[in-house]
C-alpha cells in the first residue's frame, strides 16, 4: 500500500508536505490505538460491554442464550431502541427530548383509538378534544412553514386528513397516522425551542408532564385500546419472517454493505483518496457476515416450545431496525442535512457564520425525533398487543437516552451515530432480559440498569476530558 | 492606485444604546493589504462582521466593484465573494479538515454529498499554500495545532473564488515562524489580485505587509493613509490619541462612545 496519486494533481500532492492518503495495516491499528488512547472511544466500550454481558448471563442463566428468548430480547429492545434512534439527531446538538416517550405514547393512542373505534376519532375522542387536536394539528404544520420544515408541515397535514376523514381502520393507515402525529409533535417542540429560544431541558420537561395527561385524555383512566386482535398491527413486534425471506435480508444486508463499502473503497483508491488499508475494509465486511449468516440461520431454527406449533425466521424488528439504522447512518454521513447537524453540534457559531440556518437544524432533529419516537412506539404497543395511559411513560424516555448514551453518543453534542442507538439498546435489552431471566426483582433490574448508564456517562466524561487534554 | 473593490460610506452601528461606529468610510482596493488598526474596542472586530454580514449595518452605503449592493446576511457576503477569517476561526471541532473547509457550501446534490471532489480541491488549496505539516486532510479540527487551525481557516477562505479576504487578527495566538507564513500568505493573496484586509494590534506585523493602514478611534475613522507616508510612531499615536500632526480627527477630546 502505498500513496498513489491521481495524474491530474500529482505535482500538488508531492507539494503537500507529509499528507498520505494510504496507510498500512500496521499504521492504521496504531492510528486507531492513539485515537483510543486520545479520548475517541466510538461505541467500542458498549461492544465490549455487551459482549461482556452476552457471556455472563450465559454462564449464569441456561435460559439466557436460547434461542427463543434471543428472538423475544430483539422484540423487547426494539420500541425503545427505535425511541433512542431519533433521540441520537437530538443529542448530536447537544439538547435533550425528555417527552419523547410520552410524545410516542400519544402516537400509540391516536393509532390504537382509530383501530379501535373502526376510525372515528371524534366519536373516541369527544367534541372538543377532537377540535383541539385537529387544531393542533393545524397549528403544527403552520409552525413548520413558517420554519421552513417542509416535511413536517406535510406529515401533520396528512394526520389532519386522516383524523377528518374518518377512514376505515387499515394497519398501514394508523401506523402512518402515528408517525404523522409525531411529526406534528417534533414540529411543536421544536419551535418552542429553536424559535422562541427556551432551553430544551424545560420544553420538554413541561411537555412530557402535558403528553403524558394528553394519553390519559385518549384512553381514560383505567381504559386500555388492545390492538392485538389486528394480524398486522400485531405482527410488527411478534411475528418473524419466512424462512426464505430470512436468507435473503441476510444477504440483502450483507452483501448490501460489502457493496457499498468495497465499492466506495475501490473508488477513494482509484482517485487517490484517503482511505484505510484494504485488509482492514475486507475485515470488517467479514466481521459483519460472521455475524450475520450465522444468526440468521439460528433464528430459522424452529425455536417453538410446543410440539404442535412452528416458529422460526427472524423477528420483522430486525428489518425494521436495519432499515432505520441505514436511513439514520445516510442522512448524517452522506447528505448535507446530516452535515450541518454535527457541524451546530460542534461549534454553532461557526455553522451560523457559514450560513447553516441553525435554528431550522434545531428544531429539525426534533421532528426526526419525535417521528422516529412514532415508529418506536408502533412496535412497543405490537410488543404488549395493547395502549394503556402508561404507554411510553415510566422510564421508556430515560431508558432511550441511556441506550443512546452508553452506545457512544454523547451528550455534549457533535458526536455520535445511529449505530450507537443499536448497540447501547441492546446492551439495556440484555441486562434487563438477563436479570429477568435470574429471578432478579425490580429493585436490582432498576439498580443494575442505572449504574450501567452511570457508567456509560462516565465513560463519556472522562473520554471528552481527554481529548480536551491530549490536544 | 486601483480601483476600488469594495467601498463602505457613512456606516453607523449601535448596540443599544452603545454608538460602535461612527459614519466609518472603509476602502479595499484589489491587490492591496489594507490593515485595519485600533485599541480595543474601537470597532474593528464589529465593522468586519457588519461586512461579513453578521451584523446589520444601521445606516450606510456599500459599493461592490463600483455597484450599491446590499448585505443582509453571511450567505449575500460569501455570495459577493467576501471571506472572513474570524479570530476565533469558526472550525468545527469534531469535523475534518475537508468537512471543515467545505462547511455550509458543500459540493454535491442535496441527497450525496460529493466527498471526493470537496477532498480533491481541498487538497489542492492547502497544497497551493505550501502546507506542510498537516498529516491527512482527513484529520478531525480537534487533532490541529493553533497554528494548523489558523492554516485551515484561512485555506478555507481562498478555496471560494473570493475577491476580498478580511482576516482578524491572524497571528495573534502563534509562535515566529508560523506568523512568517501567515504574513507571507497575506501577502501572495493580494499578489493574487484579493483585496486583503489585516486586523492586527502588532505594528511589526502591519508595517512589513501592508499597503495601507486605517486607522480606528473609538468607532471612528481617524485616518486611512499609504503606509509609505507614516512612521510607527505616528500610527502608534492615531491608535490611542485620534490625532498625529495633521492626520486624526481635528478633537478628538471630544469624541465619546
Amino acid at each position: 500500500m502505498t500513496g498513489t496519486a491521481t495524474p491530474r494533481s500529482e505535482g500538488a500532492i508531492a507539494d503537500f508536505g507529509i499528507d498520505t492518503t494510504a496507510q498500512s495495516t500496521r499504521e492504521a491499528v496504531r492510528d486507531y490505538a492513539a485515537r483510543l488512547r486520545g479520548g475517541d472511544l466510538g461505541s467500542l466500550p458498549a461492544v465490549l460491554g455487551l459482549a461482556a454481558l452476552v457471556v455472563v448471563f450465559w454462564v449464569l442463566s441456561d435460559g439466557f442464550l436460547t434461542l427463543d428468548n434471543t428472538a423475544n430480547l430483539l422484540a423487547q429492545g426494539a420500541g425503545k431502541m427505535i425511541i433512542a434512534m431519533g433521540l441520537v439527531f437530538v443529542l448530536l446538538l447537544g439538547e435533550i427530548d425528555l417527552s419523547a416517550g410520552t410524545a410516542s405514547g400519544v402516537c400509540a393512542a391516536v393509532m390504537a383509538m382509530h383501530y379501535v373505534r373502526s376510525g372515528n376519532l371524534l366519536g373516541g375522542m369527544g367534541n372538543t378534544v377532537f377540535y383541539v387536536f385537529v387544531g393542533g394539528l393545524l397549528i403544527a404544520a403552520l409552525l413548520a412553514v413558517l420554519m421552513r420544515i417542509w416535511a413536517g408541515s406535510v406529515l401533520a397535514l396528512v394526520a389532519v386528513g386522516i383524523a377528518l376523514s374518518g377512514a376505515a381502520p387499515n394497519p398501514w393507515l394508523e401506523m402512518l397516522l402515528a408517525v404523522c402525529v409525531g411529526a406534528a409533535i417534533g414540529v411543536i417542540t421544536g419551535f418552542l425551542v429553536s424559535k422562541i429560544g427556551m432551553p430544551s431541558f424545560v420544553v420538554t420537561l413541561a411537555l412530557f408532564i402535558t403528553w403524558q395527561g394528553v394519553i390519559l385524555q385518549f384512553i381514560g383512566d383505567g381504559g386500555v385500546f388492545g390492538i392485538g386482535t389486528q394480524p398486522v398491527l400485531f405482527a410488527v413486534a411478534n411475528g418473524n419472517m419466512s424462512v426464505a425471506g430470512s436468507w435473503v435480508l441476510c444477504g440483502v444486508a450483507v452483501g448490501g454493505y460489502a457493496l457499498v463499502v468495497l465499492g466506495e473503497h475501490l473508488s477513494r483508491l482509484n482517485r487517490g483518496l484517503v482511505t484505510a488499508p484494504t485488509p482492514i475494509v475486507v475485515a470488517k465486511i467479514i466481521a459483519v457476515a460472521v455475524v450475520a449468516v450465522p444468526a440468521t440461520y439460528a433464528l430459522n431454527l424452529n425455536r417453538s416450545s410446543n410440539d404442535f406449533v412452528v416458529i422460526q425466521g427472524v423477528p420483522y424488528v430486525v428489518p425494521v431496525v436495519l432499515v432505520l439504522l441505514v436511513a439514520g447512518t445516510y442522512a448524517l454521513n452522506r447528505t448535507r442535512y446530516g452535515r450541518h447537524i454535527y457541524a451546530v453540534g460542534g461549534n454553532a457559531e461557526a455553522a451560523r457564520r457559514a450560513g447553516i440556518n441553525v435554528s431550522r437544524i434545531r428544531a429539525s432533529v426534533f421532528v426526526v425525533a419525535s417521528s422516529t419516537a412514532a415508529l418506536g412506539a408502533i412496535v412497543y404497543s405490537s410488543k404488549v398487543g395493547s395502549v394503556d395511559p402508561q404507554a411510553g411513560g415510566l422510564n421508556t424516555l430515560l431508558f432511550a437516552v441511556g441506550a443512546a448514551v452508553i452506545g457512544g453518543t454523547s451528550l455534549f453534542g457533535g458526536r455520535g451515530e445511529v449505530f450507537h442507538a443499536v448497540v447501547g439498546g441492546l446492551v439495556l435489552a440484555v441486562v434487563e432480559n438477563g436479570l429477568g431471566l435470574l429471578k432478579q426483582p425490580a429493585a436490582v433490574v432498576n439498580i443494575i440498569t442505572g449504574l450501567v448508564l452511570l457508567l456509560a456517562a462516565t465513560v463519556d466524561a472522562l473520554s471528552r476530558r481527554r481529548a480536551a487534554v491530549s490536544r | 492606485m486601483s480601483e476600488p473593490i469594495l467601498e463602505l460610506t457613512g456606516l453607523n452601528k449601535s448596540f443599544g444604546p452603545v454608538h460602535v461606529l461612527h459614519d466609518v468610510d472603509f476602502t479595499v482596493r484589489a491587490g492591496e493589504v489594507t490593515a485595519l488598526v485600533g485599541d480595543n474596542g474601537a470597532g474593528k472586530s464589529t465593522l468586519v462582521k457588519c461586512v461579513a454580514g453578521i451584523h446589520p449595518m444601521d445606516s450606510g452605503a456599500v459599493h461592490f466593484n463600483g455597484e450599491r449592493v446590499s448585505i443582509s446576511g453571511p450567505r449575500d457576503a460569501a455570495d459577493l465573494g467576501i471571506e472572513v477569517v474570524y479570530q476565533d476561526l469558526a472550525l468545527a471541532d469534531n469535523l475534518d479538515i475537508v468537512q471543515n473547509m467545505f462547511l455550509g457550501r458543500e459540493r454535491g446534490s442535496g441527497w450525496l454529498l460529493d466527498e471526493a471532489a470537496m477532498e480533491q480541491a481541498a487538497r489542492e488549496t492547502l497544497a497551493s499554500l505550501s502546507v506542510r505539516t498537516v498529516k491527512s486532510v482527513r484529520t478531525p479540527v480537534s487533532a490541529l495545532s493553533g497554528g494548523q487551525r489558523q492554516t485551515v481557516a484561512i485555506a478555507k477562505s481562498v478555496l471560494w473564488e473570493s475577491k476580498v479576504v478580511l482576516l482578524d487578527e491572524p497571528t495573534a495566538a502563534l509562535g515566529v515562524a508560523q506568523t512568517r507564513q501567515v504574513l507571507d500568505l497575506v501577502r501572495r493573496l493580494a499578489e493574487q489580485g484579493l483585496g486583503v484586509v489585516l486586523i492586527s494590534h502588532n505594528m511589526a506585523d502591519v508595517f512589513s505587509v501592508a499597503d495601507r493602514i486605517a486607522t480606528l478611534y473609538l468607532g471612528r475613522m481617524v485616518a486611512d493613509v499609504s503606509t509609505r507616508d507614516v512612521t510607527h510612531a505616528q500610527v502608534v499615536e492615531l491608535i490611542t490619541a485620534g490625532r498625529s500632526g495633521d492626520l486624526g480627527l481635528a478633537r478628538p477630546e471630544n469624541a465619546t462612545v
